[in-house]
Formats: C-alpha cells, sequence, structure tokens
C-alpha cells in the first residue's frame, strides 16, 4: 500500500542573517534545521516523534503541512506535494499546535467550528456526526459557547483537537498536544486519540516531550536531533539502541566491600545495599545465581530502565559522537554517557 | 537523492496559488473566504449592539476632530492655500471616505507583523483558504464604520456648498474618485503588509503613508511644498486618491502642471498599484514559507 506520510532526504536550511563586528558588512551563516530525513509512514499508523528541543521536529512538521518549503528533498502527503499544493492538502490534514490555537481566540468555540465547517465545506450531516462525536469524547459541551481566550489550557487543547478533525483528515499532526496540560487532561487527550485513531484509521504523527504520550500511544518512535533522523522503530528497540541497563538492588546480610560481578556492573553502595547495573536484554538469573552462591542475601529487587533515561543516553551520545545507528560502535562513547545514565537509572523508583 | 532545491520553482508555485483547492480561481476562494469571516466577525460585534455603537461612535468622534481643527483653523482665515471652506471640506471628504473605506475592508492587514512574530501566521497558512483573505478579514472592525460615516457627512456638506459647475464629466470623477481612493488606500495596507515579512519597521512606514497621507490629502496641494507634492503623485501616487481629480473637478490649476488629462487617471493608477501590492504580497508569503521568519 501507498505510505500516506513520504519524506526523502528532506532538508531545510536557513540562512541565519547577522552583523559580523561593528561593521556594516553582513554575515551569513546556514543553519541545517534538518539535515536530510527520510521516513514513510503507512495509512492508519501512529508514529511518535521525539528529540530535544531544536532538534528540528517542528520544523519538520512546518515542511509536513506546507507552512515551510523544504530546501530540498521530496515530500509527499496523501500523494500531494505540500509546497504547490498547500490549500488542497489543508483539506486532508489536520493540524493541532500545543503552544498556540487555531481556533479564533476571541470567538465562542461554537462560531470557530461553524466557520471550520463552511471554510472546509464539510458536509452538514458528517459535520453534525463529527462534532458530536468529539463533544461527546472530549467532554465540550459546557464549553461550546465560552470564547476561546477564557477556556484553561487543557480545555482550549481539547477544542482544538476537535477543530483539526471536523473535516475528517486523513492525517492528523500534534506538535506537543500535552505539554502543559495536568495528569487528567493529559489521559482524556490520549484516549481521545487512540479511539480516533482505532475507528477512523487516522494516520497520526505527533511530537512530543512526554514518553507516556509515546507508550500509550505509539508503536513506533522516530527520535530526531541535530536534524537527522537518528533512530526509527519500536519502542522496545528504543532500549536496545540507547544500550539501556536494568538495575539490580541487593540486600546483603551485612556491609561488603563492592561485588565484583562477571556481567555487571558496580553503581554505587549505602550500607548492607549495592546497586548493580546490567544489560536490559540480558537475564538476570545468572547474576542471581552467582551472588546467592557467594554472599548472603537478604533481599533483592529488578528495576528496568526507564525510556526517559534510555532516550536522555542517546541524546548525551549523539552530542558526543553522532549517531548510533550501529550499537557496536557504541562503547566508544560510553564513559561519557554512563555517568548521567547511571545516576538516573538509581534515582528512579 | 539529487533533488533541486524546491525554492527554484517560482513558476509551478504561482501557477499553484494562481488556482486555489479544487480548482476553484484563488480570487474567487478568496472573495468567499473573506465572506465567510467578515460575516462571522459581524455577527460577533452585533451580539453586543451597545458595544457596537458606542465605539462606532468613538470612532466618528475621533476622526472628526480633524475636521473640526479645519473649521477652527477657518474662523481665523478665510481661505487656505486659496481654498475656501467648502473646497477644503470636498479634499477632506473625499480622502476620509476612501481611507476609511480602505481601513476597513483592508485595514487589518497590518497586523500581520504581529501575526509572523507570534507565529500565529502559521496557523492560517493551514487552512484550504488564501492567506491574504484570512488577514485582511481577520478582526473585522465594523466600530471603522466611524470613520466613512464622518467622512461622507462632510463630503456631502460640501457637495451642497462648494461652488463647482456640475458637468457629466465632474459628476461622474466624484464616485470615480472614491473608488480609485479606496483601491489606492488599500494598495498601500497590502503593500505594507507585504513587507512586514521581512521586517516589523515596516507597519511604521506603511501608518505614515495611510494616516499620514490621509491626513495630508485633507488640505490643498497648494500649502505644501513642490518636491512632497511631486512624491506623491510620482513615488506613493497618493495624489491620485483625490487631489488631481479633485482640482478638475474644483477648476483649479494643478501646482505642478501636469497635462489635464493626468486628472483621469485615478482608475488606471489604482489598479497598477493594486496589481503590485498583490505581486508584493505573493513574493512576501513565498519568501516567509522559505525562510519561516
Amino acid at each position: 500500500m501507498e505510505p500516506i506520510i513520504e519524506l526523502d532526504g528532506v532538508r531545510k536550511v536557513f540562512d541565519v542573517r547577522g552583523r559580523a563586528g561593528r561593521g556594516l558588512r553582513r554575515e551569513r551563516r546556514e543553519v541545517r534545521a534538518v539535515d536530510g530525513i527520510s521516513f514513510t509512514v503507512p495509512r492508519g499508523e501512529v508514529v511518535g516523534c521525539i528529540g530535544p528541543n531544536g532538534a528540528g521536529k517542528s520544523t519538520t512538521i512546518k515542511m509536513l503541512t506546507g507552512i515551510l518549503n523544504p530546501s530540498a528533498g521530496r515530500i509527499r502527503i496523501c500523494g500531494l506535494d505540500p509546497t504547490r499544493e498547500r490549500t488542497r492538502l489543508a483539506r486532508r490534514i489536520g493540524v493541532v499546535f500545543g503552544q498556540r490555537t487555531t481556533l479564533w481566540w476571541d470567538l465562542p468555540l461554537r462560531d470557530s467550528y461553524e466557520l471550520v465547517r463552511r471554510m472546509y465545506r464539510v458536509e452538514p450531516a458528517r459535520y453534525a456526526a463529527n462534532l458530536d462525536t468529539c463533544v461527546e469524547l472530549l467532554e465540550l459541551g459546557p464549553l461550546l459557547d465560552v470564547p476561546v481566550r477564557q477556556l484553561s489550557l487543557g480545555q482550549r487543547m481539547r477544542g482544538d483537537i476537535a477543530a483539526a478533525l471536523l473535516h475528517d483528515p486523513e492525517v492528523l499532526y500534534l506538535d506537543e498536544p500535552t505539554i502543559g496540560l495536568d495528569v487528567i487532561s493529559k489521559s482524556k487527550v490520549r484516549d481521545f486519540l487512540r479511539a480516533v485513531n482505532a475507528e477512523r484509521a487516522t494516520t497520526v504523527l505527533l511530537t512530543t516531550h512526554d514518553l507516556t504520550d509515546i507508550e500509550t500511544l505509539c508503536r513506533r518512535v522516530v527520535v530526531i536531533d541535530h536534524g537527522r533522523l537518528m533512530y526509527d522503530g519500536g519502542l522496545a528497540g528504543l532500549h536496545a539502541a540507547g544500550e539501556s541497563e536494568r538495575t539490580l538492588v541487593v540486600d546483603f546480610a551485612r556491609e561488603l566491600p563492592p561485588v565484583g560481578l562477571d556481567g555487571a556492573r558496580f553503581l554505587r553502595a549505602e550500607g548492607p545495599r549495592q546497586w548493580l547495573a546490567f544489560p536490559a536484554d540480558a537475564s538476570a538469573a545468572p547474576l542471581l545465581t552467582a551472588l546467592a552462591a557467594h554472599h548472603p542475601l537478604v533481599d533483592l529487587s529488578i528495576r528496568e530502565p526507564a525510556i526517559e533515561d534510555v532516550i536522555a543516553r542517546m541524546y548525551a551520545r549523539s552530542r558526543d559522537a553522532g549517531a548510533w545507528h550501529d550499537p557496536a560502535a557504541a562503547p566508544v562513547s560510553w564513559p561519557t554517557a554512563s555517568g548521567g545514565g547511571a545516576t538516573g537509572l538509581t534515582q528512579q523508583t | 537523492m539529487a533533488e533541486p532545491r524546491a525554492d527554484a520553482f517560482p513558476a509551478d508555485t504561482s501557477r499553484a496559488r494562481a488556482s486555489g483547492a479544487d480548482g476553484r480561481p484563488a480570487l474567487v476562494e478568496g472573495l468567499r473566504t473573506y465572506r465567510l469571516i467578515v460575516g462571522m466577525w459581524v455577527r460577533s460585534t452585533m451580539a453586543y449592539r451597545a458595544s457596537f455603537l458606542l465605539t462606532t461612535l468613538g470612532n466618528f468622534a475621533a476622526t472628526g476632530f480633524d475636521f473640526l481643527t479645519i473649521v477652527l483653523m477657518f474662523s481665523r482665515v478665510t481661505a487656505l492655500g486659496g481654498f475656501t471652506l467648502p473646497e477644503v471640506a470636498f479634499l477632506y471628504g473625499t480622502s476620509s471616505t476612501a481611507f476609511g473605506v480602505a481601513d476597513l475592508l483592508v485595514g487589518s492587514a497590518d497586523r500581520l507583523g504581529r501575526r509572523v512574530r507570534d507565529g500565529t501566521l502559521d496557523t492560517l497558512l493551514l487552512r484550504p483558504a488564501p492567506v491574504l483573505a484570512q488577514v485582511a478579514a481577520d478582526r473585522f472592525a465594523l466600530r471603522r464604520l466611524g470613520r466613512i460615516l464622518q467622512g461622507s457627512l462632510v463630503l456631502g456638506w460640501a457637495l451642497a456648498r462648494v461652488d463647482v459647475r456640475w458637468t457629466p464629466v465632474n459628476i461622474a470623477l466624484v464616485p470615480l474618485m472614491l473608488l480609485s481612493g479606496s483601491a489606492l488606500f488599500g494598495a498601500v495596507y497590502v503593500l505594507g503588509a507585504a513587507f512586514q515579512f521581512r521586517t516589523n519597521d515596516a507597519s511604521e512606514l506603511q501608518n505614515s503613508v495611510t494616516y499620514g497621507g490621509n491626513t495630508m490629502l485633507q488640505y490643498p496641494p497648494g500649502i505644501f511644498g513642490r518636491e512632497l507634492v511631486r512624491s506623491v503623485t510620482f513615488v506613493v501616487p497618493l495624489a491620485f486618491v483625490n487631489w488631481l481629480p479633485a482640482l478638475h473637478v474644483l477648476g483649479r490649476p494643478d501646482p505642478l502642471g501636469l497635462p489635464a488629462w493626468v486628472d483621469f487617471c485615478s482608475p488606471p493608477v489604482a489598479a497598477a498599484c493594486c496589481l503590485l501590492a498583490g505581486l508584493a504580497w505573493r513574493a512576501g508569503l513565498r519568501s516567509y514559507r522559505s525562510t519561516g521568519s
């Protein structure tokens, strides 16, 4: 089946102009916001896009919607070129920016929706059905007559998401849809997006800093940093790519010197309790056997790596050594990355 | 992938923009969008009728002070630059009305710079409609009718009092002046907006041309320096809003001594300015989509 989102070698280069020294001469500097990104998304998939601030995520979304033209490369959304067919594409996509509203600030939600209906030429029956569904699932009923500027962030976000879906878009882009929302609003938004994807097979591409969004919504993750695609695959694969570790917390019968163990790394000790790290994809059983054979144990527990730590380590590593597509090459940069990573692991409970 | 820079296709981009979504012409689509958005703002304004009446009255009074100044001046002098009060009122009425119409219809376009800065322009690019129509219709302020009302009242008074032989040509020149004048001021607004894609300071410059130009055109050209009159004839052709055709109606000599047919050139000059503004807008939007700033 033809992919609904296609990127091939997409670049976006900004010319940043500034004064050179004290003279009037202007200096031009090229900033590569997006530096050769290629991936495709089949219809109906939910893809999460993560990356540190300034990685090029938002620029990429802007190119996929036709707001910005790429400097090079090829983009096709629903088979259309966003640069040349912006208005035609606009009818087939929905966009939500977490940071700003696409609604009319001074108007009640109901008026904004009505305007959307007429601007997108949505068939009245279809519009009524879509609005009913959104109002019910996003609990917008009491908010319909409130001007957008009076809505709370969470209410506004729900209002924005509904507005983006009234014209039955085939693709839904969400740029940080849960930013600044409380836990309840976040989970409402996530439930709704899951329902939309399940019932209408809407393709969803979302950027986020909240990894719970990714864990609850996406089977596929795309990691972007420095304008490049650093990882593209399943959530589970992130652990392997990020060389994540599990932590073994051992309570010995008495205080011991740091235990040396093949396949595990000593992290720290606190009285009789010691923390040992071992690769996430290795089995814990041989370690436990070895430990129990040589030391008197009171208790032990295993902590799973948090996705946050995996990502944090990826970002840190990419800054040190560039891409890490080949996990075998990772040990080169390991010493720098392990410090931050290990602290992260021991802090989480 | 050795793909050429997408920016290297100005011809293709313009073709895509010339016909809007689903093959409808961009102009038709733009007018439809404009009508939809304006309609919504008018309904929203009318929901608070008292507030609308008060703000319109305020607009009426604020713009009326300009004319009050002129009336006060005439309590001391009998002529201004050789013009009597009804003649100055004729200039005032034509310029104010034309400016008021442009201000009402496309005045919101001067918020473009702010939209670029706060990023809300992006949301307009997401909609299946021409951006210029959305920008011009944004926050359509019906209270600006106050200026039009005030200008046309003064114009009505001037037409009744001014000493003019109402030949068919002179009669035809009045509505033609108002139409061309509105189009000229509108073109300045759009041109100003187009430059705001590039620099934020453009809105100050544009205000000096629109508001400043309007104030200048309310007075006889004779009281200004020849260089200024020349520049608003040949550089920013605001003299075609009312000065040149009004001089013909009033039977006054033109301070620049231009041939008589120039007095009838307002419509083609206005059309040329609109075209220029449209091209500048298109170039501005294209540059925004390339640079994102």
